[in-house]
């Protein structure tokens, strides 16, 4: 049972929490729609600190436009950022 | 020339080619050296382990990436299978993913793929060799994702206004490999000749393989 579907819209958090993160910062608060399920992994964000890597996460892959990242982005409209955001750092919008 | 002999060869002109591109006696190498002596001393990891692995990954060379590439474009059902799951295509070719696990995504006539690591350098390793400097670069990984196709410029590839760029940042537990469109002029060939014409780069999607 998987908390996101393909397609799904999903918002990353904006969330600033210190230490090891695999969230790269230019996405976060950013939306974007869930193009696919990789499987469960250890959470590589307490792996980097000797834990065991469990509960293991859900690793999702988010389709994200370039103008959604960039305001001011010059290439196509079309363009897309593909990027791989573990479940705690999803959140699902619209219904 | 040692360490100790650049310390007294002090002079201003530069020796190309044997400049050490890693700094030997730096923080972080000096650090990884005595974290690896004293895994080995506590017998958690065999110096032969170490050595073994380092001479698997540098037998590995670009030309594994071109021999499945070749044989997808050769294989409609082999390439469904890379498609569907790269991972498991690879293994069945006898390449193994090590710990990762690989995507395969496919240029079209619509879409251009390129792949970048924006947090460190992950890099499909097992079947493309080591990353190339440029990959690595803190300009390549900051700009891929900002202006792609102002870096695709810069490596003479010219995506028109309407083909969707799709970039890839390899950021957690998959490894990106890109199927290039097989080029113009090489229909009826061998996988031995076509594999011939798959480079790195158009692997990473910053070139177009050419005919």
């Amino acid at each position: 049972m998987v908390m996101f579907n393909v397609g799904d819209r999903v918002r990353i958090k904006e969330s600033h929490p210190p230490g090891h993160r695999r969230t790269p910062y230019y996405v976060r608060g950013k939306t974007g729609v869930v193009e696919r399920y990789c499987g469960d992994f250890k959470n590589p964000e307490e792996l980097a600190y000797g834990f065991d890597g469990t509960p293991k996460r859900e690793l999702y892959r988010v389709r994200i436009t370039q103008t959604e990242l960039w305001p001011d982005y010059e290439g196509s409209d079309s363009d897309t950022l593909d990027l791989e955001i573990y479940d705690h750092w999803l959140e699902k919008i619209g219904g | 020339m040692t360490t100790d002999e650049r310390g007294t060869h002090d002079h201003d002109h530069d020796h190309p080619g044997t400049t050490p591109d890693v700094n030997e006696t730096g923080y972080y190498e000096l650090m990884a050296e005595a974290m690896k002596e004293l895994l080995i001393e506590k017998g958690v990891v065999k110096a032969e382990d170490v050595r073994r692995n380092l001479e698997f990954l540098d037998s590995r060379d670009p030309a594994e990436g071109g021999t499945i590439i070749a044989r997808a474009w050769t294989d409609d059902a082999f390439k469904a299978r890379l498609l569907e799951d790269g991972t498991k295509a690879v293994e069945e070719m006898g390449f193994p993913m090590g710990d990762a696990e690989l995507i395969v995504v496919e240029n079209t006539d619509d879409v251009h793929n390129m792949i970048v690591c924006t947090l460190c350098s992950c890099y499909p390793r097992t079947i493309l060799g080591l990353p190339p400097d440029w990959y690595k670069s803190k300009s390549y990984r900051a700009r891929a994702v900002v202006e792609p196709r102002s870096v695709l410029k810069e490596f003479g590839t010219d995506v028109s206004a309407d083909k969707t760029v799709r970039v890839h940042d390899s950021n957690a537990d998959m490894r990106y490999l890109v199927l290039p469109q097989q080029p113009a002029g090489t229909e009826g060939w061998s996988a031995e000749q076509l594999a011939g014409v798959i480079t790195r780069d158009a692997m990473v999607g910053v070139t177009l393989p050419q005919a």
